[in-house]
């Protein structure tokens, strides 16, 4: 991502206990802004301000060393949210209902 | 899984051509090229229309001959993206298997959890692909990541998750790696063309907003000195279009283009930006009707609803969190509520002045 491609950073929820890193891989394989890479026998979180909390990592972390509030950084979303219970997400609440919404 | 039930999908989809015989039954067979259907109908959804079903039946397809040797790319129901794995796919042998993410895109899906581990798990059950294969590896999108837990796949079903890149079209690099992906195919990036083809579809869905409030602005344009004057509706009503115009062409159309250029990194910040230029060229065309409460009004309204719109953008982008928008929205909302308000008022005034 260019450095015009970068969003608010300060706010990010990303949290990592390398403790806990047995060194699968696996959060430096799903991440899609290279938060982390590996570093040795160890992931190591290299760029916390790219995350976008989409998860994946936190998911894929079979030891729980990645600890993230995650959601869709989406305006609309978020709106939408307000008005119905729920979590910010894309689509309807109800997954065996129509979708609508947006995506 | 001894006694469940193997379920396929139907053979009679447009675009299926043929089948082939597995041990778990009959497999439709798909071409890895597009015909003019499929792009007329890949056409239509970048507009909007039919976007939420434009789906297919979920289960197992085949593309080319392939055999229990063959890899298995796991994708989701949304024909869109269907169609651009399987072109992707020109004159390989591969087993496709299709998710119900209920016609959602995969990161979309993946994000709400339908592109997910249990949907993963199942949909290997019943297309009886434990039967197919022998190798024991899905392919997956690494966007799928958000929604599905290798590890937790492998206790599901037996199958290792192997994740693929991110962009279809760099699957037969991938493949032909043997399964590896490059640093460059797992980073997501936002190049001018990813952000202008969502434009068709983001424009169409703020138009009914825009059209609204710019009909609202021609019929409020009336009120004045005796009332209500339809003559003085009409002699504003090209500002007010104007003003609902520029907001969205500056919101969904130059934002989005010029995205990486704007200052600040708040979208409402850089959508107020495109939007002030727009409300210049809006003073300017418009500077002899000599009006110039209705031009602040415009001007105003090209600023905020530029900047709502582009706001909006946050989802479409590839690089924004939930807590960064929440921020943002904390600190913008405000500032875009006054100036609403403000056009409204300066509009409303601008019929006596």
């Amino acid at each position: 991502m260019s450095d015009g491609l970068r969003y608010i950073e300060d706010v990010i929820t990303l949290g990592f206990d390398v403790e806990k890193c047995t060194g699968c891989g696996q959060c430096a394989l799903v991440c899609p802004h290279g938060v982390f890479v590996m570093d040795g026998n160890r992931a190591k979180m290299v760029d916390r301000g790219a995350c976008m909390e989409c998860g994946a990592c936190a998911l894929n972390c079979a030891f729980g060393a990645i600890d993230v509030k995650s959601g869709v950084g989406c305006a609309s979303a978020i709106i939408a949210s307000y008005f119905r219970r729920g979590a910010v997400s894309c689509g309807p609440d109800d997954p065996e209902g129509p979708t609508g919404a947006c995506c | 899984m001894p006694g469940s039930k193997v379920t396929r999908p139907s053979l009679d989809q447009p675009f299926v051509t043929g089948s082939i015989d597995t041990i778990a039954g009959p497999v439709p067979v798909v071409l890895a090229e597009l015909t003019w259907r499929d792009r007329r109908g890949g056409y239509k959804v970048r507009w909007g229309i039919g976007r939420y079903t434009y789906t297919i039946d979920p289960g197992l397809y085949a593309v080319g001959t392939p055999t229990d040797l063959s890899p298995v790319l796991v994708t989701a129901n949304y024909k869109l993206t269907f169609d651009a794995l399987r072109r992707t796919l020109t004159g390989r042998d591969a087993w496709i298997l299709v998710l119900d993410t209920r016609g959602i895109n995969v990161w979309c899906a993946a994000g709400k959890g339908t592109f997910g581990t249990a949907e993963l798990v199942s949909r290997v059950k019943s297309s009886g692909l434990a039967q197919v294969v022998s190798h024991g590896v899905l392919v997956l999108p690494q966007l799928g990541a958000t929604g599905v837990a290798a590890h937790e796949v492998r206790r599901g079903c037996g199958f290792r998750v192997v994740w693929g890149p991110v962009r279809a079209t760099d699957l037969p690099a991938f493949l032909d790696a043997g399964l590896r992906a490059t640093p460059e195919m797992r980073a997501v990036t936002f190049p001018l063309r990813e952000r202008l083809v969502l434009v068709p579809v983001e424009a169409v869905s703020v138009l009914k907003l825009a059209t609204a409030i710019a009909a609202g602005a021609v019929v409020a344009g009336g009120i004045g000195p005796g009332w209500y004057s339809i003559a003085r509706a009409l002699e504003r009503a090209p500002i007010g279009i104007a003003a609902a115009v520029a907001a969205v062409l500056a919101g969904t159309v130059l934002t989005p283009a010029l995205l990486p250029w704007l200052p600040c990194r708040m979208f409402a910040v850089k959508g107020a930006v495109v939007g002030l230029a727009g409300a210049l060229l809006i003073d300017l065309a418009f500077w002899s009707a000599g009006a110039s409460f209705s031009l602040a009004a415009a001007g105003v309204l090209a600023v905020v609803g530029s900047s709502f719109a582009a706001m909006n953008y946050t989802g479409t982008s590839t690089f924004t969190s939930l807590h960064g928008v929440e921020k943002e929205m904390r600190l913008v909302l405000p500032w875009q509520a006054l100036g609403a308000v403000l056009a409204v008022g300066l509009w409303i005034a601008g019929g006596w002045l």
